[in-house]
């Protein structure tokens, strides 16, 4: 089935066919049409799921954590300050290994009060245990929320995932989706298997009490080894799901996009990631010798992919719609903690929803193309920011 | 209910030898619940003494099966598991075990907006009035006066806030208030609560030796002096009908109450009070009976 949908009804479209048994949240924009549309097709009858209207964020994510505890399979999304509110819940959902799945639609923290888009609000639950995606399209958006259940719910994973989508670029644009089938759905994503500990009444069991500090880095440790697992799973998950429903989407942890015989890359995650293709397109014309590697996953973090592709270039340039304020570009300084000695030039745009062009990564890859070649590049152990209307 | 037919219940609640502080009336709430409850319950506990009280991994003091959740979540917590259990058609009864800050301070948002969706659970709040498992820390529960660490020298300036009243004015289906002085009472309030579905709380009275400084043999004694005094006042709300219970009844008059004086000095946190002091805290307590005793009147059983 192919329809022209925006982000948020596809990430709808994505938790019914997956058949989602709890549905919880608290509007924020510009995260809201997600839960608006599920509560349609909940009253409609469409989906036979719980849909509970909470107080906040806080409430939603405790809510879907008490039902996935007990079994059932969940869905909450948020926003920015929406997911900052939720904070506590997220990381006692992650230490406690549920499969929850969320859709996160990007968008700026305040004050200022902005409601467009950066990476920043997502990127602050990178240390939590979350497993995190960034979609690039309407497609992916669907394609991904989908696959998040399969990934999560695997035994050798057992860990959340959020699914980012940048607010309004995907939440609120419309592209033709194409949709398998529900009763195709079902045959590859089975019913959430019964976990080990499920409380049942009759049954005396305790889930979070006191322990003694040796268990509690125990459980870090092998949240940590079942995020490193996660890689080959999301691998096989995406490809699994490729080769069954033919949706056209990038599979794996990272997109490579014309990055045979490159000698610098770019690196971005994201919506804007489109417009970055763009710009390697148009410098492939001139004769630059530019690729782009796509970060589809921050969380776990594409190590060994990035490594094999930075080894293979003369530098590399990270597109940040992030800061570290005290440091520099969260996703750049990720990149540079693994490239060895591959030159990594950090440059931070876009905050706030503020619009780049790819005229204007053109202009930034071609910049550090010119600056490694002129010997420039020891500079680059501080982050630029791209702000051409401050002089 | 009768005591031995309460100790006939096959759930004990808690096990003996647990962490609890000598005296703590958690146990004492918990070992009711537990008989009342039967195996037929999963417990939600937020963070507080009860934390520490169901004991230290592997083992675990509390025989119900329990989900220990973050300080604000509980009843959002147990909505959830409620709405599991639901769609999957099990049967149980889901309770939240909270503490007065987990309910009515940093949980009040997630108890008000449960009460209003009329979830079917049941929240006990065993009131210690302060943040005791923190160290004896002013919550929204604690007596006007009363010395804690955060009120040290001239005791909270602020009014008790009356969890009880607030939710039954989200027009739950049953709220009450309990004491651990009269276990029978809360073991009857726990059962008709059983009997009524959608969201029912009941307050529990719950002296707390170390926190309010008096002797750990004494909990009962102290509980008990609350109500003879009239400083907490046993009533329940059951759909729509308002009554105070029978151990209450007699102090409406209050020329039958101990004086206040009686159950203050038996606290240290109260030991700085001036005699104008104990003078207000009873006029409060008149002002709350005249409160009660309204409600009743126009809540109260429909007189033929």
């Amino acid at each position: 089935m192919k329809k022209v949908l925006m982000g948020s009804h596809a990430v709808a479209e994505a938790v019914r066919r997956a058949r989602v048994e709890v549905i919880s949240a608290y509007p924020i924009t510009p995260q809201t049409v997600i839960v608006e549309k599920l509560a349609e097709m909940v009253e409609r009858g469409e989906l036979k799921a719980k849909y509970v209207r909470v107080e906040s964020e806080h409430s939603a994510l405790a809510v879907v954590y008490g039902s996935s505890a007990s079994g059932a399979r969940v869905f909450t999304a948020t926003s920015s300050h929406g997911l900052l509110y939720m904070y506590e819940m997220l990381w006692w959902v992650a230490n406690s290994r549920l499969p929850v799945v969320m859709a996160v639609a990007t968008r700026a923290i305040g004050p200022p009060w902005n409601i467009h888009t950066d990476h920043i609000d997502a990127l602050t639950i990178r240390d939590a245990g979350w497993i995190i995606g960034f979609a690039e399209s309407v497609q992916e958006a669907f394609d991904m929320t989908l696959q998040a259940y399969k990934v999560a719910e695997d035994r050798r994973v057992l860990l959340p995932v959020m699914v980012a989508l940048d607010g309004f670029i995907i939440s609120h644009t419309s592209e033709p989706v194409v949709m398998p089938e529900e009763k195709e759905v079902a045959e590859w994503l089975p019913p959430r298997e019964p976990l080990p500990f499920r409380l049942e009444p009759g049954k005396p069991f305790a889930v979070g009490n006191l322990g003694p500090d040796s268990v509690t880095m125990e459980l870090r440790w092998n949240s940590w080894r079942a995020a490193e697992r996660a890689k080959s799973v999301i691998q096989e998950v995406s490809v699994e799901y490729e080769k069954r429903f033919s949706t056209g989407t990038p599979t794996g942890l990272v997109e490579k996009y014309k990055v045979d015989g490159a000698k610098y890359l770019a690196i971005s995650t994201g919506a804007w990631s489109g417009d970055v293709k763009e710009a390697v397109d148009a410098l492939r014309e001139e004769g630059y010798e530019v690729g782009l590697a796509r970060l589809r996953y921050m969380r776990p973090f594409p190590r060994e992919e990035l490594q094999e592709l930075l080894s293979s270039v003369k530098a590399a340039v990270v597109l940040d719609r992030s800061v570290s304020i005290g440091h520099m570009g969260i996703l750049g300084s990720e990149v540079k903690s693994i490239a060895g000695r591959t030159p990594v030039k950090d440059v931070i745009a876009g905050l706030g929803g503020v619009d780049v062009s790819y005229e204007d990564f053109a202009s930034i890859l071609k910049g550090a193309v010119e600056e490694h070649e002129a010997g420039l590049s020891s500079e680059w152990n501080v982050a630029e920011w791209h702000m051409p209307w401050v002089t | 209910m009768s005591l031995p037919r309460l100790a006939q219940g096959k759930n004990r609640g808690v096990m003996p030898g647990n962490p609890a502080c000598a005296g703590c009336p958690h146990n004492i709430g918990l070992r009711v619940m537990g008989r009342v409850l039967g195996t037929n319950s999963i417990l939600v506990v937020p963070a507080g003494c009860t934390s520490i009280i169901s004991g230290f991994y592997p083992r675990s003091s509390l025989t119900f099966p329990v989900l220990h959740v973050p300080f604000a979540s509980a009843p959002a917590v147990a909505s959830g598991v409620r709405a599991s259990m639901d769609i999957k058609g099990e049967e149980g009864v889901v309770v939240v075990w909270s503490g007065d800050g987990g309910a009515a301070d940093i949980g009040f948002a997630t108890l008000s907006a449960a009460a209003v969706r009329n979830e079917d659970i049941l929240v006990v709040v065993s009131d210690n009035e302060a943040y005791m498992n923190t160290g004896v820390q002013a919550s929204g529960t604690t007596t006007w006066k009363a010395l804690t660490t955060t009120s040290p020298v001239l005791g909270k300036s602020e009014e008790k806030k009356d969890i009880a009243l607030i939710m039954m004015f989200h027009k739950a289906p049953y709220v009450a208030t309990a004491s651990v002085a009269f276990p029978l009472d809360f073991a009857e309030k726990l059962e008709r609560a059983l009997s009524v579905k959608g969201f029912r709380l009941i307050h529990l009275h719950s002296p707390c030796p170390p926190g309010w400084r008096f002797d750990a043999g004494k909990t009962a004694e102290v509980a008990r002096l609350a109500i003879e005094s009239g400083a907490w006042i046993l009533w329940e709300y059951s759909q729509g009908t308002f009554k105070i219970s029978p151990q209450s009844r007699p102090y409406a008059d209050k020329t039958r109450r101990k004086p206040i004086a009686e159950y203050l000095k038996l606290q240290g946190r109260f030991s700085h009070l001036t005699q104008e002091d104990v003078a207000e805290i009873e006029r409060k307590v008149d002002e709350n009976w005249r409160l009660v005793l309204e409600l009743e009147r126009i809540y109260g059983p429909q007189k033929p």
